[in-house]
């Protein structure tokens, strides 16, 4: 592997970029693995990373049916926090917050996290008692977060309407200064890179149609479009198809399939250097260092596989962001998509074991995954090398929507992806 | 965008309704004899298909009542509409590619 550094990429301007190596290899599957991830998200990369690296487990494949980070990964508004509820999640996303921090360097490609801090925006007394509630639990779980008053909400982001008419009159709100944003691909691809080079074979356009099982229903294989592939465990973490792939293994899952869409605009001078999301309308913002205005809202109102958006969504979180924000009221919309997301009821992910033995997950991030590929990845690496789950992930189990012990985020956490 | 032909109202756009998720869900009974796994699966786990899903909805801006619908998650191709308490029609139940 080529080490990135300021040194080399001068040095090789002068050479005509011609001594540049493929971040990875393109292997062909060998007969047998320790352990195979299916999807080439984040996630599945991460676990890959995790396990060459703080396990010595390296003959690992990690099978993408497409090309790397083309699911959600490279589809999401990379907004990375931590402001979450319960003590269970906050440990989890600050774990994950606190990986990104050195990440760059651990994997010694530039994510360009850049901490720009999240203004939750409040816009009525209710909206106000919220955040302080949820500042009171963010600090108690020992995150940072700040109440931050009216005047200061107006002076961090003037292109707010505060007029006395505003549609959204700001009441105040609150502050977490260590979220901010990452490029989305460059985690996946970081990741890809880092775990190639310790040995663990990327296989794209790879995808799997079946488990081969043994007389105990332990998983001994997977069938895939270049043949079957021997293995005695499997990590999945394949985001909005996780129902089909549970179903390929013989379970089922509490999840179900939306789409979530985003939005950017022409790129435009900077008018917001923070993230900041309304408690209101569920409207979030950013700005790209390439100018465009990269927002979202909520998720589109019914289950689906199509990975396109649709116009009633748009015309919600678009006209929301006309209302809040007249003056960016006839910028120009340069593109929009859609990722396939996985709800769960609870808003918390699923971690760990399954039904299938030798089968792990990762999955029901939803629409708030990409925060949490590090922590994520971490995690479901130390469950398949020590066959224990992780104190961090253990309350995230399949188990707890049998014996009731749910982690109710969907209140707590809004919809701030 | 979906029309959604309502059995009381006809064709409306999909803003005026809610969908209640997947359709033909029993309450496992009698409770005492329900282990924690039913309770759980009744509760949460959801078949979330790739292709024909069969799920509730309702005019929430309209008459109000609820109906089932048949639709294809890929396509989002609405198949049927029919009423609450009707078994489901006999469609291919083939995921979509
Ligand atoms: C519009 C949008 C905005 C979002 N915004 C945010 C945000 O601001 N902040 C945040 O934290 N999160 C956000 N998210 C959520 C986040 O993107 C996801 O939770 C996260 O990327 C999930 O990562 P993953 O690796 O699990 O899944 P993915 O990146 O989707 O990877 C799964 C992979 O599995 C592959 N796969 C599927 N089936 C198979 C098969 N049969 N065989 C082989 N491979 C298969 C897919 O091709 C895919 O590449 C957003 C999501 C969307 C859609
Ligand atoms: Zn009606």
């Amino acid at each position: 592997m080529t080490k990135y550094s300021a040194f080399k990429v001068f040095l090789e301007g002068l050479g005509g970029q011609q001594g540049w190596s493929p971040a990875w290899r393109s292997p062909q599957p060998k007969r047998r693995y320790d352990v195979i991830i299916i999807g080439g998200g984040g996630h599945g990369l991460a676990t890959a990373y995790y396990l060459a690296k703080v396990h010595g487990v390296r003959n690992v494949a990690v099978l993408e049916r497409g090309w790397l980070g083309g699911g959600n990964t490279g589809r999401n508004t990379t907004v990375i926090r931590s402001n979450y509820y319960y003590p269970a999640s906050a440990r989890l996303y600050d774990f994950s917050l606190k990986l990104y921090e050195g990440l760059s360097r651990e994997l010694n490609y530039n994510v360009m996290f850049s901490q720009r801090g999240m203004v939750m925006v409040a816009h009525s007394r209710h909206d106000l008692e919220g955040a302080q509630r949820w500042v009171g639990a963010m600090q108690l779980n020992g995150v940072d977060a700040e109440m931050i008053s009216a005047d200061e909400v107006k002076r961090r982001l003037p292109v707010l309407d505060a007029s006395p008419g505003a549609r959204y009159p700001i009441w105040g709100g609150f502050m977490q200064k260590r979220a901010g944003t990452a490029r989305h691909d460059a985690v996946a691809w970081g990741y890809a890179r880092a775990a190639d080079a310790l040995g663990v074979d990327i296989i794209q356009n790879c995808e799997v149609r079946g488990f081969l099982k043994n007389q105990t229903g332990r998983v001994t294989g997977v069938e895939t479009n270049l043949g079957v592939i021997e293995t005695d465990k499997v990590g999945m973490a394949v985001a909005g198809h996780s129902s089909v792939m549970a179903q390929l293994a013989g379970f089922e899952l509490p999840i179900t399939s939306y789409a979530l869409q985003a939005f950017v605009s022409e790129p435009l001078k900077p008018v917001i250097d923070t993230v900041m999301l309304s408690l209101a309308t569920g409207l979030y913002i950013s700005q790209s260092d390439k100018g465009g205005l990269v927002f979202g809202g909520a998720l589109d109102h019914y289950a689906s596989y199509a990975q396109r958006g649709n116009s009633p969504t748009i015309r919600q979180v678009a006209g929301a962001l006309a209302d809040q924000m007249p003056s960016l009221g006839r910028v120009r919309l340069a593109r929009h998509w859609a990722g396939i997301v996985d709800v769960v009821q609870d808003s918390s992910p699923i971690l760990g074991e399954t039904p299938t033995p030798g089968v792990y997950i990762n999955c029901g991030w939803g629409t708030g995954g990409f925060k949490a590929i590090p922590a994520g990845g971490y995690l479901l690496a130390h469950h398949l090398a020590t066959g224990q789950a992780h104190d961090i992930a253990a309350p995230f189990g399949l188990n707890r929507f049998f014996t009731g012990a749910l982690i109710d985020e969907a209140a707590a956490s809004g919809i701030a992806h | 965008m979906l029309l959604i032909n309502c059995p009381c109202c006809g064709p409306r756009d999909e803003f005026e309704f809610r969908c209640g998720g997947q359709a033909h869900i029993t309450r496992p009974e009698p409770p005492e004899a329900v282990s924690d796994k039913q309770w759980g699966d009744y509760l949460f786990t959801r078949v979330n298909p790739k292709g024909l899903s069969l799920e509730r909805w309702v005019h929430a801006a309209g008459c109000r009542q609820w109906f089932n619908v048949a639709r294809d998650t890929v396509t989002h191709e609405i198949r049927a509409v029919y009423p609450m308490g009707e078994g489901a029609p006999s469609l291919t139940t083939g995921a979509a590619q």
